[in-house]
């Protein structure tokens, strides 16, 4: 007999069976995995957005909730459908069409039978909703903005896609994300976290209760609430300022680095973008070719700067003791800079400026010969070059600033690399001779040269750019509480703001005085071209202006950008004088010149290059 | 009659405490809201209904002598072919397998009494002095007499029942059977899963590779050259077969239930929904459980069957690792036992008996439980003495309570 054969199998069987269970209930029990269970349902309990407020303290974005109607088919008594029909005001033909689409979803759960009804809609149907078997109301939430300003600031949320689901594991499908602008940057504060409550299901798909007493459940944690740092009041002003006009506005409080407003023409209203109209209304937005609404100039539009940029070649050559205050140079309506070329300047007979003089009068030919100067100043160009772009580096050109929100570009500062590959090593100062006037390689971005404005008004440094104030139960960021020191001495930039005061005062940007403000400015007119079927046309000059203002105690650093505005002063410099009239004042005097501002339309000279073949530029 | 004494009281109390096991759980499974404590309509009032018609045949098997067992084998097991060809033409037909007799409103499964029977006809037959299992002719009666009920069971089709039939071969080999049958036997069923594994050219070669070497070796040692090409054609040519028969042979759910346990094939909302919702059971329980009526899978009535097949997913899941680890153990130390006292019996026909109760319950736990836990295809059988169902649970007291009957008997010669 064999019956020890047996013994060992009982002992065998059991022991792989108890192996099995221990694996199964003690080392893989997934506690944490209660989702896989069919048994358990996950309904996720969603704190409202963040809502956000201007630095005074004014509402500009909160939320405001809108119902669906849902159906469950299989609950619906269609016999009732004409009372139905009435109970939702809708033709029974429509109440058939829509019943048919839910059937079509799934007989037993619950589908949107009317979307998006309205508060008062919801208040009439609350109370039928008792004869109306198979139907319920989801009320949800959506952005609500109190200012149509500021849409690519603000940014937008829309729904999950498959590639953040698949990330990040906080999101579920249909779930909002912040898709652009400080909704993305500040996503984490904004949204809060959901909680979870987990129910015990039967196979019927059923809740029949609490899963296990909901000991696993979370309660939401609630978002915090942000305060910008824009002055919402000075940013509505300056959109109305901007109308029929494409370009962007920055301000920037210069102490703090804190942004005052960030206008970006042509504009469109945030609530566009809210809701099951969003993709739709995205669409046509982005089809606007010309506007380009959804191109945040600000902070994405690379542009040559302009004579603006003069400003930072005065600094560089009073740093590098190239010129002092008193140096004067001589120019002939221009100046031959090399063998047979020629650069013109518009002070039309032969003049001698000194540094105040050449800033106000903005002389093309003192610059040039102060950023030849700077250049040959060393053994090569190289050198020269270099040390002259660390200077333009320091005050953040060149570069991605570090602000808080995702949109952004670095324009371009070159260095010797970049003009030894193009010239084959064989270029002399004279060969970049362009950017000593802002035109040439040099690209910037408004935000660059308004963070430029601010390093002047403080004398030499500056504090990155950025766009919230505060954070609820929370610091900003570190480092916009720092300094950024530029490679000029403070020392420096008086002079050059004695020249900046005289643009105003007496230069190129006289029609911009405020009486009792001191404004320091530079206008800027930059030259640009497009390619149209492959041939580079010029375009109309870009308008430009930088300042500040009070130009001893500066309150507020501006840029102002107008694309094909023509010379500095005809749009930018008085736009700029409004907007820091408004922003020191609160009140415009000027009526005049505001009217004239909201008045101007340059629309025309956009479609030019779309019309026109043979257009003609700076009329 | 015989006195207390001699009974086997340690065996019934743990089969006593199974059932109880089997009606907490089944009461839990089968819970919802609002249900009657005791009532005819619903599973755990019947299964109460049936445990105390089970105490009441045990005692009236205890009553007659076991001289009668004896005499009597033959023609019930008889009897119960009958009702077993009778079944398949008078039978209903639940869940595409016609097993069952339909009579007053209670079902009665014929294939279930057939187990107790089949071993008592086994017994008696193999327990006579004549009955040599080296003889060939003896072999050739004693697979008669289990493959005639296991084939009928088959036609059903019942496969869950016949496999556990497979387990009376097991006892002829402990009986004496000559051991080159338990050998290709087991050859057969290690073929059989890695060809299904590997697939059918994988083990081609790997077959192939094995007897080149095996011939290498025989350069330096004495194997017989015939046996081994014998040996390497049937391996062969079995491999071909396997995969055929599971290739065309077997239907799609039976193959998907193989590529299930195998791991070839994970699908989780099909073939594979049981066994997974079964196994997150398990896994929720962990190891103390979720408690009586808590388990979120049994109230959510997740796993289909979960009364009787797959009772002891419930056992896992509200009382966790303990409680399975408990039923283990105590049916561990029942077979044990039974083990034990039937080694020092000396009566043949007690012994085989015995044997076979043995394998019977043995073959039924742990299939079962390699079912509800995910190792062994899912196939109906239930847990002896757990799992609801008044039939299985009749057949397997009537079992049980042949062996107390005869175990009791073991000292008075007759």
């Amino acid at each position: 007999m064999r019956d020890k054969f047996l013994q060992i199998l009982i002992i065998v069987v059991s022991t792989v069976l108890i192996i099995q269970l221990f694996s199964l209930q003690v080392i893989n029990k997934e506690e944490s995995d209660i989702v896989g269970k069919a048994s358990v349902q996950k309904i996720y309990n969603f704190p409202e957005r963040g809502y956000i407020y201007d630095r005074n303290d004014k509402l500009i974005v909160s939320n405001e909730p809108y119902y669906d109607i849902l159906i469950v088919p299989n609950d619906v008594n269609i016999s009732d459908s004409i009372q139905i029909s009435n109970d939702f005001n809708i033709s029974t033909k429509d109440f058939k069409l829509r019943l048919e689409k839910a059937l079509k979803f799934s007989k037993i759960k619950a589908s949107v039978f009317l979307a998006s009804i309205t508060k008062e809609e919801y208040a009439q149907l609350q109370e039928k909703m008792w004869r109306l078997s198979g139907f319920f109301i989801q009320k949800n939430s959506k952005r609500k903005y109190n200012y149509s300003t500021g849409s690519n600031l603000l940014g937008y949320i829309s729904e999950v896609n498959d590639y953040e689901i698949n990330s990040n594991s906080y999101y579920k499908a249909g779930e909002m994300i912040g898709r652009q602008g400080l909704e993305k940057t500040y996503e984490l504060e904004l949204r809060g976290k959901k909680g979870v409550n987990y129910f015990q299901k039967d196979k019927f798909n059923r809740i029949i209760g609490k899963y296990n007493n909901g000991i696993y459940d979370t309660l939401p944690e609630p978002p915090k609430k942000l305060k910008l740092t824009i002055d919402i009041d000075l940013q509505s002003y300056g959109d109305s300022l901007m109308k029929n006009k494409y370009g962007s506005i920055i301000a920037i409080e210069p102490k703090s680095g804190e942004i005052l407003a960030l206008v970006n023409s042509p504009g469109y209203d945030p609530s566009l973008l809210v809701g099951r109209e969003r993709s739709f209304q995205y669409r046509k937005l982005n089809n606007d070719s010309i506007g380009k609404p959804l191109f945040e100039r600000g902070l994405q539009g690379q542009y040559p700067p302009g004579s603006t940029f003069k400003i930072i070649n005065a600094l560089i050559g009073l740093q590098e003791n190239i010129i002092e205050e008193k140096t004067v140079f001589k120019c002939n309506g221009g100046h031959f800079y090399a063998k047979n070329s020629f650069m013109k300047c518009h002070t039309n007979e032969t003049t001698f400026s000194d540094l105040d003089n050449a800033i106000y009068t903005s002389c093309n030919t003192y610059f040039a010969k102060t950023y030849k100067k700077i250049i040959e100043n060393y053994q090569t160009p190289s050198i020269g070059l270099d040390r002259w772009t660390n200077y333009v580096r320091s005050f953040g050109f060149g570069n991605y600033l570090g602000y808080d929100h995702p949109t952004g570009k670095p324009g371009f500062v070159p260095n010797s690399n970049y003009y030894n590959r193009w010239y084959n090593n064989s270029w002399r100062a004279v060969t970049t001779i362009s950017n000593s006037i802002g035109q040439g390689e040099i690209l910037t971005t408004p935000i660059q040269l308004a963070n430029f404005a601010a390093t002047i008004a403080n004398r030499g440094w500056y504090v990155t750019p950025h766009f919230v104030k505060e954070i609820e139960n929370d610091s900003i960021n570190n480092s916009y509480l720092q300094k950024n020191l530029t490679l000029i001495e403070s020392k420096y930039f008086e002079p050059v703001i004695n020249g900046m005061v005289n643009v105003v005062e007496r230069g190129t940007a006289t029609n911009s005085k405020i009486n009792n403000i001191k404004i320091a400015g530079k206008t800027g007119t930059a030259e640009n071209f497009i390619k149209i079927n492959g041939l580079k046309k010029q375009l109309t000059d870009h308008s430009i202006f930088i300042g500040f203002a009070p130009a001893d105690n500066p309150k507020i650093a501006i840029c102002v950008f107008i694309e094909n505005g023509y010379w500095g002063s005809r749009w930018a410099a008085p736009i700029s004088s409004l907007m820091i009239e408004k922003f020191l004042n609160k009140e415009v005097d000027r009526k005049w010149l505001e009217k004239y501002i909201i008045e101007g339309n340059l629309i025309s000279e956009y479609l030019k290059p779309y019309t026109e073949n043979n257009f003609k530029i700076n009329e | 009659m015989n006195s207390i004494k001699n009974f086997d009281i340690f065996s019934c109390l743990l089969v006593l405490s199974l059932m109880c096991i089997g009606l907490v759980n089944i009461y839990s499974a089968t819970y919802v809201e609002g249900m009657s404590f005791f009532s005819l309509n619903n599973f755990f009032g019947k299964q109460v209904f049936y445990f105390f018609i089970c105490l009441v045949t045990f005692f009236l098997c205890m009553i007659p002598d076991i001289k009668i067992y004896f005499q009597y084998g033959s023609i019930v097991y008889l009897l119960m072919i009958f009702l077993l060809i009778g079944v398949l033409f008078f039978g209903n037909e639940v869940n595409g397998s016609r097993s069952w007799f339909s009579i007053a409103g209670f079902s009665f499964q014929p294939s279930e009494f057939m187990k107790p029977v089949t071993a008592l006809a086994l017994a008696k037959f193999l327990s006579n002095i004549h009955s040599d299992i080296k003889k060939l002719s003896i072999q050739f009666y004693s697979f008669l007499i289990i493959s005639i009920p296991l084939i009928l069971i088959v036609i059903q089709p019942d496969p869950g029942t016949a496999l556990v039939f497979l387990g009376f071969y097991l006892v002829l080999h402990i009986v004496g059977l000559p051991s080159i049958y338990m050998n290709i036997f087991t050859a057969i069923i290690i073929i059989f899963l890695l060809t299904i594994f590997f697939g059918k050219t994988n083990m081609l070669l790997l077959t192939g590779l094995l007897f080149v070497l095996l011939f290498i070796y025989r350069l330096y040692n004495s194997l017989k050259k015939t046996r081994l090409i014998y040996y390497a054609i049937s391996s062969i040519v079995f491999i071909l077969c396997v995969d055929f028969i599971f290739n065309n042979i077997f239907e799609q759910r039976h193959r998907d239930r193989f590529n299930v346990v195998l791991g070839l094939d994970e699908d989780l909302k099909g073939i594979g929904y049981n066994t997974n919702q079964s196994q997150l059971a398990f896994k929720s329980g962990g190891i103390f459980g979720e408690g009586f009526l808590q388990g979120s899978q049994t109230k959510g009535d997740f796993i289909p069957e979960q009364h009787s097949d797959y009772i002891f997913a419930t056992i896992g899941e509200e009382w966790g690792f303990v409680g399975s680890l408990t039923t283990i153990i105590i049916f561990c130390i029942l077979l044990l036992r039974i083990i034990e006292r039937t080694s020092i019996q000396r009566n043949l026909f007690h012994k085989i008996y015995s044997y076979c109760v043995i394998t019977l319950i043995l073959f039924h736990f742990g299939i079962n439980i390699s079912m509800v836990i995910g190792i062994f295809p899912s196939v109906g059988i239930p847990l002896p003495f757990i799992s609801y169902g008044g039939s299985s649970m009749l057949a397997f007291t009537i079992l049980f309570a042949g062996y107390i009957k005869i175990d009791s008997n073991k000292k008075e010669k007759w």
